[in-house]
């Protein structure tokens, strides 16, 4: 049974090949365990840091390696509040993976459909959803996020919103060249002409064909969304203060920095920067395996 | 040639036209205008003065006509906070801002083109592969995480330079200026460090890949067989053929650093446009974040155009054809 011979099928063919990269695997690891201990954190963190009953405020500013009045060591100090940092920096990490990762489903739906549906059409609809794509991608992301996050308020779904807005032009803009391309194959011809509705064509045939160069746009644009929302948070502009994302916890932090109190801010960015840059590492080897003029 | 300018200039008149009617729907429209054009605080008189002033009587498609009409007049309303016309708030704010961006935009150009262009010559030395890494770091790392880093780094702990604020300025045709004086250099130095690091990480990366294509074409070749130097090669193919991506992405990327500017000042408490838009928006002076709005936009739509008709100039290929 254990000597059954291996079957090359493309998925394992890619794994092996991504496997072989270092580097990457070892960026994938490191993206599982962040987001593992985030999922995990209300189990695995010392403090519930949002239950404002159980901070002690003589703990506050501590630095790390306080041996805290609740009995545990605060690795990581605490902030001002006397919230261990460990523990907010988890259920911060938390509340920004699910904002990204929401904004960057809707984005990637939405973005898709419309890249899709412009290719599909072509014509006056495809100059029609195309013009305002080239003209959103004209201004630069984080200034459409800052201008809708300011006009709609604070709170999770503004938030999206503007993550979203920000976001799905770039998923148009690659899935309306590659579906542009997959529409003047034969098996699209071919498709349409039979009696299959417009909708099943695009959906069931045209946009699984346009998948790998969307991967790669949404590895990026997930680790884009995560620095976007930690930079509105950072400027006052994402969530409330009750659900502090990491962006938030750096701009708490910010205040107690100019007196040396470093910790406060540095290792909530530490744990930002570590996932951004393991994704997009993981995001660059993906674009090489798919990238057919780097094939060997 | 001229005709294609003047196709480019319509197309952007009818841009801005769009925008203009998104801000009057988005900000006049869904929003109450009363709540935006009029400050809380205003008496009954006052109300009714500036409902009648601004038309808010009046039907949709006529406030929308007067709203254009006060653009091009540059009348954006007043500043609850500051009290005085937004377009003069702005213009006493731009001077800041356009001086952050042009140092940074300018030092990342000066410094990651030639840095750049070395890395794509020879890929493989220990030296470039220190620059590539710098540029991953400077394009991975949030830009407002570096701005503490640097004020934790050079402000607080070896108190090298100043942790904000713009120091003092010497006058210039009129304006303020940070450059003019030792000191103020010193407090434009970290915000513009920071400012101008992503942009640094693009220019090394699009030098790089451009040289490493050009290196390989035959217009290298043959300027070896004639017996150039390297540095001549360099010089006079290499960066004039990888000089249109970079001019284009100079031009977009000033119009961006605008908007990253907003992050940078907001850290080093630099008093330009950008520190203005976040403050209006946190005490919600409305008539400014419209004039910003409609200014940025306005920016956006100049700036494609020049690197559009700029591009023309450069690029032989692209004259013959529309010509």
């Amino acid at each position: 049974m254990s000597n059954r011979p291996q079957v090359e099928t493309p998925a394992r063919v890619f794994w092996n090949e991504f496997r072989s990269s270092h580097l990457a695997l070892g960026a994938l690891i490191v993206v599982v365990l962040i987001i593992a201990l985030a999922v995990l954190a209300p189990w695995i963190t010392p403090q519930d840091p949002y239950e404002l009953s159980k901070l002690v405020l003589m703990d506050a500013r501590r630095p790390p390696g306080y041996v805290g009045s609740a009995g545990f060591t605060h690795w990581l100090g605490t902030d001002a509040q006397g919230r261990d940092i460990l523990s907010a920096i988890l259920y911060g990490l938390r509340v920004s993976i699910q904002i990204s990762l929401t904004a960057g489903f809707i984005a990637f739906s939405l973005g898709a459909t419309l890249g899709a549906v412009a290719a599909y059409f072509g014509g006056r609809i495809e100059t029609l959803i195309m013009r305002i794509i080239d003209l959103q991608l004209s201004f630069p992301a984080i200034l459409l996020a800052l201008v809708l996050a300011a006009l709609l308020g604070q709170g999770k779904w503004p938030l999206i919103t503007a993550l979203v807005t920000a976001q799905y032009a770039y998923f148009a803009r690659t899935t309306h060249g590659a579906a542009a391309t997959e529409r003047s194959k034969d098996y699209i011809e071919a498709a349409l002409s039979t009696p299959l509705s417009a909708s099943r064509v695009v959906f069931r045939h045209i946009l699984p064909n346009c998948l790998p160069p969307l991967i790669v746009v949404a590895t990026v644009q997930i680790a884009n969304a995560i620095a976007l929302e930690a930079t509105l948070s950072f400027l006052g502009l994402g969530l409330p203060v009750t659900e502090p994302s990491l962006g938030m916890l750096i701009a708490n932090g910010f205040q107690y920095m100019l007196s040396g109190r470093y910790w406060i801010s540095i290792y909530p960015g530490i744990a930002l920067i570590v996932l951004i840059v393991a994704i997009n590492l993981v995001g660059d080897q993906v674009r090489d395996q798919l990238n057919p003029r780097l094939k060997r | 040639m001229l005709g294609f300018v003047i196709q480019r200039v319509c197309q952007a008149v009818v841009v801005m036209l769009i925008i203009s009617v998104l801000v009057f729907v988005g900000v006049y429209a869904v929003g109450n205008p009363i709540d935006v054009l009029i400050s809380p605080d205003a008496t009954q008189l006052i109300r009714e003065q500036t409902i009648k002033a601004y038309g808010l009587d009046q039907p949709l498609w006529k406030q929308y006509f007067d709203f254009l009409v006060r653009l091009v007049q540059g009348d954006f309303g007043r500043s609850f906070v500051y009290n005085m016309p937004v377009i003069d708030l702005i213009f006493s704010r731009l001077p800041a801002t356009i001086e952050l961006t042009l140092t940074a935009v300018l030092g990342a150009t000066v410094l990651g083109v030639p840095l750049g262009i070395y890395a794509g010559y020879r890929p493989d030395t220990v030296l470039s592969k220190m620059i590539m890494g710098l540029s991953i770091f400077g394009f991975s790392v949030p830009t407002f995480w570096i701005g503490l880093v640097l004020i934790f780094t050079f402000a607080v702990t070896l108190g090298w330079f100043p942790a904000g604020n713009r120091g003092p300025t010497a006058s210039l045709f009129g304006i303020e200026w940070s450059f003019l004086t030792g000191e103020g250099l010193a407090y434009l130095f970290l915000p513009a460090l920071n400012l101008s690091l992503f942009k640094f990480a693009m220019m090394v990366r699009l030098a790089r890949a451009g040289t490493r294509e050009t290196m390989l074409t035959d217009t290298v070749k043959f300027a070896r067989a004639s017996g150039e130097s390297e540095l001549t090669i360099l010089y006079r193919h290499v960066l004039r053929l990888i000089s249109i991506p970079i001019v284009t992405v100079f031009g977009l990327e000033l119009g961006s650093t605008l908007a990253f500017a907003v992050v940078t000042e907001t850290i080093f408490s630099w008093p330009g446009v950008g520190k203005l838009i976040i403050d209006s928006i946190s005490t919600l002076d409305r008539p400014v974040m419209v004039a910003y709005l409609m200014l940025v936009a306005l920016l956006f739509i100049m700036i494609n155009l020049t690197v559009d008709i700029v591009y023309v100039f450069l690029d032989p290929r692209l004259r013959h054809r529309r010509s």
